[in-house]
């Protein structure tokens, strides 16, 4: 997929969601978590979920990771939508064609930093590429602490394996959930500048949900959540931007 | 304090499951036990209380009936004599002896050493008091029986019918003249019990005229002690009197011998099983004290002292002991009825009475539960003392530090070290010392191995690892290192399962090793195709033997009997009379110096260890003095190698027949044209005239009745066993429930990147498998290090003693402690498989 030239690419759409609707309980006692979300990420590009908390952006990525299940609507990666999807699929899916990076960076103690980096590749049963491993490997800058366990890394360090694991194969879409929720500032840039990179260089698609105006100017794109549904969309965020936008958030919040 | 522990107990409810369980099994076992043990002895003294209900006096003759220079029992005019002191009712003159019944297909009714035949004595009303006849009436003529109920219905028999008798002779038909029930002890225990006319039980077990006893029965309102005082003096010199009550009395106190007995090897078992499950209940608490350290660092820093933190823990432990003692109790009560229910199940007849409940059981139950929980849960309490207030601000657990490990083996190492000394040193120095050193020993080999099992258990289980990974891809593999990685708790759920399998383990190759060489020794040294010998474990009749001579196609039969004469005048040798010219073809003699065909001159062969001590060589001439005080002397014709299946000395039968007034023949050796078959077999049963009272044997039933009861101990111990080895699978369960509780991140990130839940299922099942099989490999070892050395200590008893690894059943076991993994990962795994993988990834 990587043959691909990155400008026919960029126009086609990684994953959709389509009238996107997740709602939790019954009758009096009903949250819509999301109210009927429309939304493209698309290829190659690096989109930021931003919103107020309880806003829904961790559940409309959760949805179209295929970790959670939605009310209605559809959601596809690719070709393929999830709706119809039974868990032996979607955990399939999720194998082959997304990664992921957590905020709690949610390594393997036992194993080592590379075991971490090939771990779906070997769920898999799959060979890495060595090649392509190597180039991850050496972007994250982990080349000399491949035989660490996750104990003796730093938090940064951790979270660059993490990093590594989500692009090592080469999925679809790489999920981020605050990935520099847990980091100091500089560590956090380090991640960010990575996930750019693998972006901008390797053509990767990345959507990250994050509260932080900061982490959002490294998207290409921004997307606004409140209540459940879309309210703004930016391109090529700087932090101030985004923090504006958030501070009118805030605003509408106490006024309304 | 206590609330919090209250509250504790209640908050983790699920997590207290298998120590509630583990602690209620324990219980269970030891409560049962103690209700089943005093419920069976107050039904077994009740039992002979009410068998000697009506007898006032005892009498009972001591007289040897072949002595010649004694009166052989209690006379007629005895028993007159008794009849006239005041007070006396009756007097019942008895004899007994054994006697076997057919059933109509001619085999023996009852276990052969239970049968028992005895003599129908009515009295003045033509009525005996110690039985009651349901249908029909007491043998008058020396054709008739009477039989007891059981053994009537067994064999199908009604008043009138003609049944099979055997006692020493013959078989004789008798005409059945009736049915009764009794309070004897052994027919109540499942034993028959044949009634005879009283001059045909005479001439059968004693001398006719002669009785063996007498029961005494009181007028109303006369006093036993003073019948008892009168009949003392009328007695002969080799007669004894005792009341019924003493005779009961003595009877009670053997029954609660029995009883302790049995009632020490259960508690054993249960000690055992509550041993193994203190590693379990430690397990728990040390999670349990793990997870809640930010909780109690917090009440250490609010001001609560060590102490009080130790006793939080206790005092959670005690109240989950109380709860889990209050339902193995109940428990217990069942097992003990299931028990004695499922005893009779299996034709083990006992006595009925009502389910006995003392106090001793209740407390047990109730000490045994809290003290083991608390006891276990003292570690953990220790260790949550030891958390500094400060942990309430960070959140990284306790983590056990690598120094308290290196303690930990050193002290392993040695406890280890000292024990293998202990039971190499007891497997050479052999006998009863070697025993001892080899059971203190055992006990420290697996006190170390339990300490050092944490340090072992990376090395072994790395050893495994390509095999994990091979066939199980990633879910083997991270199996494989989940299963080292907390090597406290692994160390203790496998030791859980290695005492038992080191138990299991040393008894199998014990037992088979034995087993093994019995059945050898047989094959080498018997040359027969049968054996003959009594049901009862008693002596054949001499037509026996001439039947067998006379049989079709029989080529060689020789007798076992015993042969009494003294030697130089001072004590008898063991000696047995056989056939000379035909023992050698039915046992092996393996002659070292002289011939055994000098046998048939009236020499005598010796074996080597007796002539080697007594210092006789072949042609020595020893002055003997026969058992009717004849003198004679006797020629060493032949020394032989020492084996099982020959006495010490051997002699022609001709020599001592006619010495001996009534020979008794333990087995007869025959071998047979055609040799083993089945149309042989009839043969000799034919020629034994259908005799139920006599078995035929041939090799396989020889080997069985020699090895066989090694078998059967086999088994028993296996299921006793059991208990300890379900605890230790609640263990593994225990632990595998902790470790998915505790890894719900890592198993929800697995899910998310593309575990599915097969595999999740199977990671955690081959954790189970790995810690069980670790600790079965451990226990293995071990056990076959015990069996080793204890067979060590008696191999120079056993000729033909060589160890024996069962490795059929070492691989049983293997199987079996994989099959528990597997069993105790279901719940664990199901758990690991659903969990719910937002959540999982959130929770911190």
């Amino acid at each position: 997929m990587t043959t691909a030239p990155l400008t026919d690419r960029a126009t086609t759409a990684a994953a959709r969601a389509t009238d996107l609707s997740k709602i939790y309980g019954q009758g009096e006692t009903q949250v819509v978590a999301l109210d009927r979300v429309s939304v493209d990420f698309r290829q190659a590009e690096f989109t930021a979920i931003m919103g107020p908390s309880g806003s829904g952006k961790s559940t409309l990525m959760h949805c179209v990771a295929g970790l959670d299940s939605f009310s209605s609507g559809s959601v596809r990666i690719g070709d393929t939508e999830l709706g119809s999807l039974k868990d032996k699929q979607l955990t399939k899916l999720r194998r082959d064609k997304i990664g992921f990076i957590f905020q709690a960076f949610n390594l393997l103690p036992t194993l080592t930093a590379l075991e971490n980096i090939t771990l779906p590749m070997d769920i898999a049963g799959r060979k890495p590429d060595k090649q392509w491993l190597d180039s991850v490997i050496r972007m994250v800058g982990l080349a000399d602490r491949l035989g660490h366990r996750p104990s003796q890394l730093s938090g940064g360090q951790q979270q660059r394996v993490a990093v590594a694991r989500a692009l090592a194969s080469r999925p679809e879409i790489i999920f981020g959930d605050e990935p520099t929720g847990n980091l100091d500032s500089r560590s956090g840039a380090e991640v960010l500048g990575f996930l750019r990179n693998s972006v901008r260089e390797l053509g990767q698609t990345v959507v990250m949900v994050t509260h932080d105006p900061v982490a959002a100017a490294y998207a290409d794109r921004v997307i606004f959540l409140a209540d459940g549904r879309i309210v703004d969309e930016m391109h090529g965020p700087t932090a101030d931007s985004v923090l504006d936008r958030m501070k009118a958030f805030d605003a509408k919040g106490r006024t309304s | 304090m206590f609330r919090t522990a209250l509250r504790n107990v209640l908050a983790h409810k699920a997590r207290l499951l298998m120590t509630v369980l583990a602690v209620m099994l324990g219980v269970a076992f030891v409560s049962g036990t103690l209700v089943f043990a005093d419920t069976l002895s107050n039904a077994f003294r009740n039992q002979s209380a009410k068998s000697y209900d009506d007898v006032a006096v005892s009498v009972s003759s001591y007289a040897d009936p072949d002595n010649p220079e004694e009166v052989p029992g209690l006379t007629g005019k005895d028993l007159d004599r008794m009849s006239a002191v005041d007070g006396v009712a009756g007097v019942y003159g008895r004899v007994e002896g054994f006697a076997g019944v057919a059933d109509p297909d001619g085999k023996l009714i009852g276990v052969g050493w239970s049968n028992k035949g005895s003599n129908f004595a009515p009295g003045k009303d033509g009525k005996d008091p110690a039985y009651t006849f349901t249908d029909g009436s007491g043998p008058v003529r020396d054709d008739q029986i009477a039989l007891d109920k059981d053994s009537a219905a067994k064999g199908e028999y009604r008043v009138g019918d003609r049944v099979r008798v055997a006692t020493n002779g013959p078989v004789k038909e008798y005409t059945l003249s009736g049915v009764f029930t009794t309070e004897d002890g052994a027919v109540n225990a499942g034993g028959s019990l044949v009634l005879f006319d009283t001059a045909v039980a005479q001439k059968q077990y004693l001398k006719p005229g002669y009785f063996e006893s007498a029961t005494v029965t009181a007028a109303p309102g006369a006093n036993d002690t003073a019948i008892l005082d009168a009949v003392k003096p009328l007695l002969p010199g080799t007669a004894e009197a005792q009341t019924g009550q003493a005779l009961a009395d003595e009877q009670a106190e053997q029954i609660e011998q029995g009883m302790g007995n049995l009632k020490q090897v259960l508690l054993g078992f249960a000690g055992i099983a509550l041993f193994v499950g203190i590693f379990l209940i430690s397990n728990t608490f040390t999670m349990l004290v793990a997870q809640r350290t930010k909780e109690i660092a917090l009440m250490r820093a609010v001001g609560a002292s060590r102490r009080q933190i130790t006793r939080s823990v206790l005092a959670e432990a005690a109240l989950v002991g109380l709860v889990a003692s209050a339902v193995g109790f109940v428990l217990g009560i069942g097992l003990a009825v299931g028990l004695r229910s499922g005893m009779a199940a299996f034709d083990m007849k006992m006595p009925d009475g009502p389910l006995v409940l003392s106090a001793t059981p209740v407390i047990a139950a109730f000490a045994v539960g809290v003290l083991i929980t608390t006891f276990a849960a003292w570690l953990p309490g220790r260790r949550a003392a030891k958390i500094p207030p400060v942990a309430a601000m960070n959140s990284v657990h306790a983590v056990a530090t690598t120094k308290s490990l290196v303690l930990r083996n050193s002290i392993g190492a040695a406890v280890t070290a000292l024990g293998a000394v202990g039971i190499v040193a007891g497997a050479s120095t052999g006998g009863d010392d070697g025993r001892m050193y080899i059971g203190a020993g055992a006990f420290l080999a697996l006190i170390g191995v339990i300490i050092l099992i944490p340090l072992l258990s990376r090395p072994v289980i790395a050893l495994v690892r390509p095999l994990l990974v091979g066939p199980f891809g990633v879910a083997g593999k991270l199996a494989g290192q989940n299963a080292v990685r907390n090597p406290r708790r692994t160390g203790a759920t496998a030791s859980a399962l290695a005492i038992g399998l080191t138990l299991v383990t040393g008894l199998s190759v014990l037992g088979v090793t034995v087993g093994t060489a019995i059945d050898k020794m047989t094959t080498d040294n018997i040359k027969a195709d049968y054996m003959v010998s009594m049901a009862n474990g008693g002596g054949l009749d001499r037509s026996a033997l001439s039947a067998l001579e006379k049989a079709k196609g029989v080529s060689a039969v020789s007798p076992q009997q015993d042969a009494y004469f003294k030697v130089d005048g001072d004590d008898f040798v063991s000696a047995s009379a056989v056939t000379p010219g035909d023992i050698e073809k039915v046992l092996t003699v393996d002659v070292v110096s002289g011939s055994a065909a000098s046998l048939a001159e009236g020499r005598i062969a010796v074996a080597e260890k007796t002539a080697k001590n007594r210092g006789w060589k072949t042609g020595d001439r020893l002055p003997v003095t026969f058992g009717d005080d004849k003198k004679a002397t006797l020629t060493v014709g032949a020394v032989y190698k020492d084996s099982e299946f020959l006495s010490p000395v051997l002699v022609d039968r001709k020599v001592v027949d006619r010495h001996e007034t009534k020979p008794s023949i333990m087995q007869i050796f025959v071998k047979i044209d055609g040799g083993q078959s089945a149309a042989n077999e009839k043969v000799l049963v034919d020629a034994l005239g259908d005799n139920p009272a006599i078995t035929v044997m041939d090799k396989q039933d020889i080997r069985n009745e020699f090895g066989g009861a090694i078998n059967t101990l086999l088994n028993v111990m296996y299921g006793l066993l059991a208990m300890a080895l379900i605890i230790a699978v609640l263990g593994v369960v225990n632990t595998l429930a902790m470790s998915v509780f505790e890894r719900q991140q890592e198993i929800g990130m697995l899910r998310a990147i593309g575990l599915d839940r097969r595999r999740v299922k199977r990671m955690v099942r081959l954790e189970a498998v790995v810690i069980s099989v670790f600790g079965a490999v451990v226990g293995i070892g071990l056990g076959a290090f015990l069996g080793w050395a204890i067979g060590e200590t008696f191999a120079d008893q056993i000729p033909g003693y060589a160890l024996v690894l069962p490795w059929d059943r070492i691989g049983i076991f293997l199987v079996l402690a994989g099959l528990v993994g597997v069993l105790a990962a279901m719940w664990p795994a199901r758990n690991a498989a659903r969990l719910n993988m937002l959540n999982a990834i959130k929770a911190e």
